[in-house]
Formats: structure tokens, C-alpha cells, sequence
């Protein structure tokens, strides 16, 4: 059977990973390659490099990155953050990236989506959502890492993202990420019960039991996180052993 | 070892090629016809469409070319998609070297199961046949990303179940396919390269 993912996601600034980690058996902690290669050994499915550098060498130090990190991992990856062209994405998957993740960019111009999966293949093309619950009770897309509110809701961006040709929805609860109590299971459910891509839940997994109830209740085909893995409070090995337990399908 | 991967317009060469690297094997991408003829060993890889990608190769003569090599040929994904004798992906013709037909997951009966499509993502492996899985477990997990499936035959030598069982690898003569990324498989994966190279 076709299992649920787990993916790492690695903040990445310069070349380095940003968020400090307590890897104590690790040579060099703010290495990208050599904390993805760990996790890969530790049974991640994917990983995803998120790169928040906002300077003019930015693509140079990215797919040199994604060089490297084709070169020493074993595992599928996806490279985003600020990615807004045909040429970077080229770029990109030449220097053995599998999927990149776009954002601000693709709202703004929402044919980016379609040019992309005309050239390279939905498979490649990762349309990331960060989404507030508003008052009223709707999601909400937001831009540039969450700065900037929207009119548009969740729902509709995704639907029309998909129909353009994203092939997969990474999607970023803001109310719940950074809070460890558990990922936003409605607007995750909606989404994976009413599109035909896979949903990647993201924001707000703290314990191992949150894992199981948003792939049990939010239905979403994998789940992200980032800082409960680098500060080893949960370990991947360790959660998808419990998984496993929990009868999820996962790969060990 | 002469190993050769063919370069034309699929989109995961280079993960192969860093992935031989990986397991030590040097490899040499592509498209001269005499260098792929010489070749102890062939990677057809392929990320892509179908019909682009045959039409690519006629115009090419690679088409001729990769269907009589001589010495073991290993396709990758759309690689083995494309050496089968038909692809319902823009209805193209393939190469016919394996006579089973590449279908869309979406028509399938039981589609409507509320399975995505494309699949994307680990899957297991079974009924493992041939040398090419020495050494890999029955049952173990693949990464697979893709839309269209070789249906079972007679030269399936590994199956896998999304919506239906399908062909996972397949196997004849000479010629290998597997629908699944070895390059991505993590360890089992670089284990059924390194078989490939044995053989």
C-alpha cells in the first residue's frame, strides 16, 4: 500500500540550516547535507529545504545546495523559497532537485503554475499555501512568509492551483504552527477529501499522537515538520514505529 | 564497466547519474549512437510525456537503436513506460519490447476508490523475480511518482497495488524496466542499481 510521508523540513540561510538543532553526533549541525543525510538514514520519506536567504547570490548558493544534496541523499527532496521562474526551476531540477515548492510568486501570477507543469510535469510542481483562520471563520491565504493578508480563501487558491497544474498542496496552518498543539485537521481534511493531489499537512505537530490523528482525521497524505525533529523531541525512527503501531501505513 | 545513461529529453538524468556515483559506478551521459551501442551497460531513464519523448527519440533514430541493443538495459519510470508496446499517454506507440500495454491509473475500475493520482510516494514491491532484486526483500518500499501503470503480463517480474495490481518491473531478454526510482529508493534502491550492474 501506498504510505504516509514523513518530511523533514530544513530552514536554509546562505547555505546553512537556520534553526540551531542539538545534534550532539553531528560534525556540523548547520550543514544541510549532512542533517538531510541523518534524517534519511532515520527513515524520513522526503525532505523539503526551504531556503529564506534574501540576497542577489541566492540561486547560485541554492542549486549549488541541491547539487550536494542529490549527490549524498538517497531520498527524494523539494527545494523552495522564493523560487518565481521557468529558468530557476530548470536550474533547480538540473542541479537534481525532484520537486521545487512555489508560493508568493505563483498567487501573484498564478500562469507560473501552469508554465511550470507544462515544461517540467505536475509531479514536480509543489503549490506551498500558508493559511490563517480568520474571525469569520474562513482560511485565508497569506503571502511572503505570512506577512501579508489576502482577500482569497485557502480552498479556492488551492482548487485553482491544482486545475493549473500543481501536482501536490504543502499546507501551513499559521494558527497552528510553532504552537506543538496539534495540525489544523479541517482546512487539511478539506483539501485532501477534495482534490485529487496529495496534501502535505504542516504546522503544528508537537507530539507523536498529532501525527496519527492528521493522517487519520485530516486525512493528508504526509506531514511536515521541522523544529520537534531538529531538537530531537521527536525522533523519526521513533515516530514511525508508533505510527506503525497505530496501524498507519508507513514505510520502516 | 562501460556504463551509459541515454540523454534525451526526460527529466531525472542527472539524479541517476549522482546516484551511481552514490554506489561508485561512473557513467557517461549520452546521445551518441555509437557510444550507447558500445556500452557494456544502458540506463534509459525518464521523467517526462510520453509522446514527446518518442517523438524526440524517432527523430533521433534512438528509437530503432534502443530496441535492438544487445547488452542489459535498464529503464527507469517513464524509461519502462516507453519500452512497452503502447501508452495511453497521448496514445503513442512505444517501442514493443515488451509487449504490455501502458494504461491511466484513472481509468481503471475502482478508481473511484478516492485514490490521487498521480501516485506519489513509497509503495511496496512483491513477487520479485530475476537477479535484478537480489538481495531485496519481497514487500519492500519503493518511491514511485506517476499517472500511468504497465499493466500485469508475462514478463512482470515485480508487482505492485494502487487502485489494481500492476507491472512494477518487468523483464525480458536483455531488457529491464522498472516503474519505480531506484535513484530515489533509498538504500533498497541503490541496492537494485548496484544488482543492474552485476548482471
Amino acid at each position: 500500500m501506498l504510505t504516509k510521508r514523513i518530511i523533514p523540513c530544513l530552514d536554509i540561510k546562505d547555505g546553512r540550516t537556520v534553526k540551531g538543532t542539538n545534534f550532539v553526533n553531528l560534525r556540523d549541525a548547520g550543514d544541510p547535507v549532512e542533517l538531510g543525510a541523518l534524517y534519511a538514514k532515520e527513515g524520513a520519506d522526503e525532505l523539503v529545504f526551504l531556503d529564506i536567504t534574501a540576497t542577489v547570490e541566492k540561486r547560485k548558493t541554492l542549486s549549488e545546495l541541491a547539487n550536494r544534496i542529490s549527490h549524498h541523499i538517497n531520498i527524494p527532496f523539494t527545494v523552495g523559497g522564493g523560487i518565481g521562474s521557468v529558468q530557476d526551476v530548470s536550474v533547480l531540477l538540473q542541479n537534481g532537485a525532484d520537486k521545487i515548492s512555489v508560493n508568493t510568486a505563483a498567487y501573484k501570477n498564478p500562469q507560473l503554475v501552469n508554465e511550470l507543469a507544462k515544461e517540467f510535469g505536475s509531479q514536480c510542481v509543489v503549490l506551498a499555501i500558508d493559511t490563517k483562520k480568520e474571525e469569520d471563520g474562513e482560511w485565508y491565504v497569506y503571502l511572503n512568509g505570512g506577512r501579508t493578508k489576502t482577500g482569497t480563501k485557502c480552498f479556492e487558491w488551492a482548487k485553482q492551483a491544482v486545475e493549473l497544474g500543481a501536482g501536490e498542496i504543502l499546507l501551513t496552518s499559521m494558527n497552528h504552527d510553532g504552537t506543538k498543539q496539534g495540525f489544523a485537521l479541517d482546512i487539511t481534511r478539506i483539501l485532501s477529501e477534495q482534490l485529487p493531489v496529495p496534501v502535505i499537512a504542516s504546522g503544528g505537530g508537537g507530539t507523536m499522537e498529532h501525527f496519527v490523528t492528521v493522517f487519520e482525521e485530516g486525512k493528508a497524505d504526509a506531514a511536515l515538520a521541522a523544529s520537534i525533529f531538529h531538537f530531537k523531541e521527536i525522533s523519526i525512527t521513533g515516530l514511525k514505529q508508533y505510527l506503525f503501531s497505530k496501524e498507519v501505513e508507513v514505510r520502516l | 564497466m562501460n556504463l551509459v545513461i541515454i540523454k534525451y529529453n526526460a527529466g531525472n538524468i542527472q539524479s541517476v547519474l549522482y546516484a551511481l556515483e552514490r554506489i561508485g559506478a561512473e557513467a557517461k551521459v549520452t546521445d551518441n549512437v555509437n557510444e550507447i551501442q558500445r556500452a557494456d551497460k544502458v540506463i534509459f531513464p525518464g521523467v517526462g510525456e510520453a509522446s514527446s519523448a518518442m517523438r524526440y527519440l524517432k527523430e533521433r533514430g534512438l528509437d530503432m537503436i534502443i530496441k535492438n541493443l544487445q547488452q542489459p538495459v535498464l529503464g527507469i519510470c517513464l524509461g519502462m513506460q516507453l519500452m512497452c508496446r503502447f501508452s495511453e499517454e497521448n496514445n503513442v506507440d512505444c517501442l514493443n519490447i515488451f509487449d504490455e500495454d501502458v494504461k491511466y491509473f484513472g481509468k481503471a475500475a475502482g478508481a473511484a476508490k478516492q485514490l490521487k493520482i498521480p501516485q506519489i510516494g513509497w509503495n511496496n514491491i512483491y513477487d520479485l523475480k530475476t537477479p535484478l532484486f537480489n538481495e531485496v526483500p519481497d514487500g519492500s518500499y519503493a518511491y514511485f511518482v506517476h499517472s500511468y501503470y504497465a499493466a500485469l503480463g508475462e514478463h512482470t517480474i515485480a508487482t505492485t497495488d494502487y487502485i489494481l495490481p500492476y507491472s512494477s518491473a518487468l523483464h525480458k531478454n536483455n531488457f529491464y524496466g522498472v516503474q519505480f526510482h531506484p535513484e530515489k529508493s533509498a538504500g533498497k534502491g541503490e541496492q537494485i542499481l548496484k544488482n543492474f550492474i552485476a548482471i
